[in-house]
């Protein structure tokens, strides 16, 4: 990553959108959809053929949620050289702390029709509200814990990690270890999370209908502009002089704390940073997709957000955002097409895009337009010294 | 053949009676060395002498068993961790050239520039006029001046090599550790790197770590020879060259 040293007199505007062109179109195009895909959804009749249908709609709303997901792997792991294989489980705390909001909200419409118990509850015969559910039914307080109870997680396992120097491979298996260890928590039915249903049956956010088209377009442009926000802090942390030395760390960790950066705690920041991004992806995703249960704590999903970012090509943001929609879209076409190909075909990119394609698509995009336009610059000279040649010869 | 033992607060540098062993091995055994402020000290001595294990001890990386660690007359040493000692003012600089290859040459420098290196501090952080002449200095120094916009991976070994000097120059401290410098360097690059610690030295103080006889002449400094993790000999090359005891030690019992 060479792209990250700004010019002194540029203007923060400038720094975070104009300085690198695959942050400007990425803007520009996540602007784009969050304007024109809820537009064509909602105002155009069902019968035309620019209309977005509600299933398309939904669809691309939980790949901007993996977006998002995806750019906070990529601000760690490009970055900073932390290959985290679980978080996933940040992705999920945040889904479950939305999710216990909207089960509140549900109220007496549940089965049972208890005002304060959620169903599953009822049917575990439980009396009263555990007290970790208290104040879930204020959504202010619960996305105060979509933030917090990630970042807690995230500054606890890092401060550890960190500290005693946990890195490489051994960082990656504890982070595994630790989505798996929650995963088993939140199966069991006595956490008070549901256990394997998880939390289902939501009715209304903020009061709004969730079946309704407008809540599913409000849901949709405030994934996109999460991501669009999400985006722009982390071109500022890169560009930033804290942006260089988490390469500088990723690089030659031991030349950093020699001259004097405390390693840990640049990493701790931008682990904790990262898990509150992720906890955010998580809230929004689960009010589009209508349940949060414990196999998104699955290892196997942490590792597919690695996968994302990997194709789409490590240490450049829009990369993992790339990622993400194409890994995605890809799999919700061959899972519907042939849904026994999937896994080989998820594996068989890792392996192709780890020994073919080290920097991703944007890598290679980056390397076929250098070549381009350096096989453009010695036609030019060739034909500049062709031109002085024949006008040597007159 | 030692020098009387200075006064603390004489020293930049006082290691006193230091032990550390690995698995029983000593890597260290009761080493006592005494830099004086604004010296140029080299140290020699054969391989597991313990010379990179003294090093690992004043910048913190190793905890000693025993023995004293005293930095600028005052401070110990033995109980913080590495960033804490380089930001009291002593650099080092490793064996194998090591610098922040995927970034500008500048980039480097400025990474190491003297500051607050607090994490929220480097978030709004912007350099003034000053640090850039700062900067440009060090450049010229190192004589890198031409490769500033380069990648530090794409420099030559050499050239790595004086980008590292050039970063502990940045930090400003009053102590360099300085590991082996010229392995592997040409002759041309040893003898301008002689004159880059020579001209440092005069504004601070140096310690070379060297196996490069020629070098370490033209460094022209007072020398100390470790063997076993302990001072073997002190005083000028010369001096040490003809000792019984070092020529013994280098040539094999």
């Amino acid at each position: 990553m060479t792209g990250i040293a700004p010019r002194p007199s540029q203007s923060l505007i400038g720094r975070l959108v104009t300085s690198n062109v695959g942050s400007m179109i990425t803007l520009a195009v996540l602007f784009a959809v969050a304007i024109v895909v809820p537009l064509l959804n909602m105002a155009t009749p069902v019968d035309s053929p620019i209309h977005v249908p509600n299933y398309m709609l939904s669809l691309l709303g939980k790949y901007l949620c993996f977006a998002l997901l995806a750019l906070s792997v990529d601000l760690i792991w490009g970055y900073c050289g932390i290959l985290s294989l679980g978080h996933g489980a940040f992705f999920a705390l945040g889904g479950y702390a939305m999710g216990m909001y909207m089960m509140r909200q549900i109220g007496d419409r549940g089965v049972y029709g208890n005002p304060e118990l959620p169903d599953f509850m009822v049917f575990l015969n439980w009396q009263e509200l555990p007290w970790y559910w208290y104040g879930f039914d204020n959504f202010f307080f619960a996305m105060v814990m979509v933030a917090l109870v990630p970042g807690i997680l995230a500054f606890a396992f890092g401060w550890f990690a960190f500290r005693s120097r946990v890195t490489g491979v051994y960082l990656s298996i504890i982070s595994q270890a630790m989505t798996y260890a929650l995963m088993l928590a939140f199966f069991r039915n006595d956490m008070g999370f549901g256990g394997n249903n998880g939390l289902t049956d939501f009715k209304d956010i903020l009061g709004f209908d969730l079946q309704a088209d407008g809540t599913r377009a409000g849901l949709f442009v405030a994934s996109a502009l999460a991501l669009i926000t999400a985006y722009l802090v982390c071109r500022y942390l890169v560009t930033s002089r804290l942006g260089k030395v988490l390469v500088a760390i990723r690089d030659a960790e031991n030349r950093a704390r020699f001259i004097g950066y405390r390693v840990e705690y640049y990493r701790l920041f931008v682990f904790i940073l990262s898990a509150v991004m992720a906890g955010i992806a998580g809230a929004l995703y689960v009010p589009q997709v209508g349940i949060i249960n414990p196999s998104e704590f699955t290892p196997a999903n942490s590792i597919e957000i690695v996968i994302w970012v990997a194709v789409g090509g490590r240490g450049t943001l829009h990369g993992a955002i790339l990622g993400a929609f194409m890994v995605n879209y890809a799999k919700s076409y061959l899972t519907g097409a042939m849904p026994e190909v999937w896994l080989f075909a998820l594996g068989g990119l890792f392996i192709f895009v780890t020994l073919f394609m080290p920097k991703g698509v944007v890598g290679l995009v980056a390397k076929g337009s250098q070549q381009w336009q350096l096989r453009r610059r010695s036609a030019r000279d060739l034909r500049a010294e062709s031109d002085l040649r024949s006008e040597g010869a007159k | 053949m030692t020098r009387a033992k200075p006064e603390l607060h004489d020293t930049i540098l006082y290691v006193d009676g230091v032990s550390v062993s690995f698995d029983g091995f000593k890597a260290l055994n009761n080493l006592s060395l005494y830099i004086l402020a604004g010296e140029l000290r080299a140290i020699i001595g054969p391989n597991g002498a313990g010379k990179t294990t003294m090093m690992d001890v004043v910048t913190g990386k190793t905890r000693p068993d025993t023995g004293d660690v005293i930095f600028n007359g005052g401070t110990d040493l033995t109980r913080m961790d590495e960033a804490r000692i380089a930001n009291l003012g002593i650099g080092r600089k490793f064996q194998k050239p090591t610098v922040f290859e995927s970034q500008t040459v500048y980039d480097n420098l400025e990474l190491a520039l003297a500051g607050n290196r607090n994490v929220f501090s480097s978030l709004v952080f912007k350099l003034n006029g000053q640090q850039r002449d700062r900067i440009d200095e060090v450049f010229e120094t190192i004589s890198l001046s031409a490769d500033r916009d380069r990648l530090a991976g794409d420099l030559s070994h050499g050239q790595k090599q004086w980008l590292e000097i050039g970063m502990l120059l940045m930090q400003d401290p009053e102590l360099l550790l300085v590991d082996e410098p010229v392995a592997g360097m040409t002759d041309a690059e040893t003898e301008q790197t002689a004159e880059l610690l020579k001209s440092i030295a005069k504004s601070h103080s140096v310690v070379v770590v060297e196996h490069d006889m020629t070098f370490v002449r033209a460094l022209a400094a007072h020398v100390t020879v470790l063997h076993e993790g302990s001072v073997l000999a002190e005083g000028t090359l010369d001096a040490v060259q003809n000792n019984e005891q070092v020529i013994e030690v280098y040539l094999g019992r």
